[in-house]
């Protein structure tokens, strides 16, 4: 399944510093449906080269990270147990506090 | 004949003397100038109409109508929307980045009142971004230098200085209640533009406009990057219903440490001062319920659509029966202001609400030098190796001679080099079997390098000492030449 994946906000830090990364997540199998409780273990597994305890928490993300899945807030798309498809962009955004 | 050196100590000590005058100068002028502002705004709201005000049936005198021309002429806008901006009153959280650009234009539009809340001073290394400062300010409060220069744009409207840090013990005060500015006037607040540079302040001034019921237009830069959007208005969610947990500190980056380009800021701030008037004016559709993300790196903006936890909530709260979740402004919530005033955003947050350098303390004494007694090492001449822990770019900025840059975040990868550095270290002093080279580590701060000679000394370099205060104590004790960022 082809995804793009960015990175904003300082996470980007974590993956090289590249911000947008195109990905081709596999399935399991057939029948199964890219969640994206499964995604972000493989963005942890595949993606997150330092510091993973920035990205994750437990099995979620870290507090202060927004998730966009196509633009929209993934709480409102049933947030870990979102259903991924072929093309979809999610982003990764840690909030910013600076100014 | 005078000597040079005292012909310039003649000279700096007049331009002291000068300076002093000046700002003997500068606050009666700021004095008067509030003054005028409440005789002006008493005039206006005066029993005895005349021509010149509400002479023409909208409040606005001759005077007002040429300045504000331009907004009159948009249809949009008009006459009703410079009215509204001219009743309304602002409060900008922080004179800094966000707050420079975002007080400029709330000044220059034309907002009844405009207060500034800001506790620190101007600083050279701030101007890159605060540019409503100048730098004949340096060294004096942000509020009042910000206030200045409102004021120098339009001496028509009241400006209010508050010049000390939002806490909860101020913060209901302040933005609200009973506010009472220099000049003795009474001030309400109807928007706040929460312009702070870190988390615990985000999260007092967020809860402190739900108690209030006042809207919030936040905005935050670092780097490349900023973030938009309204809080508390039009149903839109609080910032706690967006982050209900605060993130790990380690996640809350500075721009005195990560750096920011100036104009992203800027660019935050001109948003906000216009969702501000949006909301002061009610022209348009403010931005609340939705974010703006702007990375100013690939030239994009990101507006997310729905940021609707609460709406979502509500709709559950329907189907379900179930109560709102935010401790802050759900529907069962019961935050009062005697809750807010208790309650300890540090402690919630981990992170102190005026913004200075942590300073560490992980190592004991031995593991520790100060840089003055290592300065006599190094002039002794004793056998050592000198790692910089500090990411490569800070490196290029300043570093001390023959220091060895190893960041600390790959430090643990890169043991094999500190070793052959004391290796040859060592051979090339000449040292023998029974002693060998001491290693110091240093930082910009000193932080980093204690947690550098922790890892050192888990992995055996027990000889690793840390560097106290890093190179800014190095630039105080040792060598004044080096510059300071
Ligand atoms: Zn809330």
């Amino acid at each position: 399944m082809q995804l793009t994946l960015e990175f904003g906000g300082g996470l980007e830090l974590l993956c090289d510093s590249v911000k947008i990364h195109n990905v081709n997540v596999s399935l399991k199998n057939e029948v199964d449906k890219l969640t994206m409780k499964d995604l972000l273990v493989w963005v942890r597994t595949n993606l997150i080269k330092e510091r993973p305890e920035m990205f994750m928490k437990g099995d979620n993300v870290r507090p202060g990270v927004l998730v966009l899945v196509n633009d929209c807030d993934w709480e409102l798309s049933g947030q870990l147990d979102t259903t991924l498809e072929d093309k979809d962009v999610v982003v990764f955004i840690s909030t910013l506090h600076g100014g | 004949m005078e000597s040079e050196g005292g012909q310039a100590a003649r000279i700096l000590s007049e331009i002291d003397t000068l300076k002093g005058k000046r700002s003997d100068i500068d606050n009666r002028i700021s004095a008067l100038e509030a003054q005028l502002g409440d005789l002006n705004i008493e005039k206006n709201n005066g029993s005895c109409p005349s021509i010149s005000t509400g002479g023409f049936g909208h409040g606005l005198s001759p005077d007002m109508i040429y300045r504000y021309s331009r907004h009159l002429l948009l249809p949009t806008f008009g006459v009703e929307g410079q009215s509204n901006l001219l009743k309304s009153s602002i409060l900008v959280v922080g004179a800094g980045g966000l707050g420079s650009p975002a007080l400029l234009y709330l000044a220059a539009c034309g907002v009844g009142k405009l207060g500034i809340v800001d506790h620190d001073v101007v600083e050279l290394n701030n101007m890159h971004r605060q540019v409503i400062h100048t730098e004949a300010y340096i060294g004096q409060p942000k509020a009042k230098s910000a206030a200045g220069t409102c004021r120098s744009i339009n001496s028509t409207i009241q400006i209010v200085e508050h010049q000390e840090a939002l806490r909860t013990s101020n913060a209901l005060d302040i933005l609200s209640q009973i506010a009472v500015s220099i000049t003795a006037n009474f001030v309400r607040y109807d928007i706040i533009v929460d312009a702070t540079d870190n988390a615990p302040s985000r999260y007092m001034i967020s809860d402190c406009c739900v108690v209030l019921g006042k809207p919030l237009v936040s905005g935050a830069a670092l780097g490349l990057e900023g973030q938009l959007t309204v809080y508390n208005h039009n149903g839109a969610p609080c910032y706690r219903c967006l982050f209900p947990t605060p993130p790990p500190t380690t996640a809350c980056q500075r721009c005195a440490d990560s750096g920011v380009l100036g104009v992203v800021p800027g660019i935050i701030g001109c948003l906000q001062a216009l969702e501000a008037i949006k909301i002061a004016t009610a022209v348009g559709e403010p931005l609340s319920g939705r974010m703006l993300l702007f990375d100013a790196f690939s030239a994009r903006i990101r507006i997310v659509q729905s940021i609707l936890h609460i709406f979502k909530s509500f709709f559950k709260v329907k189907i379900r029966g179930r109560s709102l979740q935010c401790e802050v402004c759900g529907e069962h919530s019961a935050f009062t202001q005697q809750q807010f005033k208790d309650f300890d955003y540090e402690k919630f947050t981990q992170s102190p609400l005026l913004v200075a350098p942590v300073k560490l303390n992980l190592l004991i004494e031995d593991y520790r030098i100060h840089s003055r007694e290592l300065k006599e090492k190094i002039v002794k001449g004793e056998a050592h190796v000198l790692v910089d822990v500090r990411p490569a770019h800070h490196f290029k900025i300043v570093s001390l001679p023959n220091a060895l840059n190893i960041p600390l975040s790959s430090l643990e990868f890169r043991l094999a080099e500190i070793s052959s550095a004391l290796k040859e270290e060592e051979k090339r002093k000449g040292i023998g079997f029974d002693s060998s080279a001491s290693l110091y580590v240093i930082c910009r701060r000193g932080n980093d390098s204690q947690r550098a000679v922790q890892l050192l000394h888990k992995v055996g370099f027990t000889s690793a000492r840390d560097i106290i205060g890093g190179l800014e104590a190095w630039a105080v004790d040792v060598d004044p030449n080096i510059p300071t960022y």
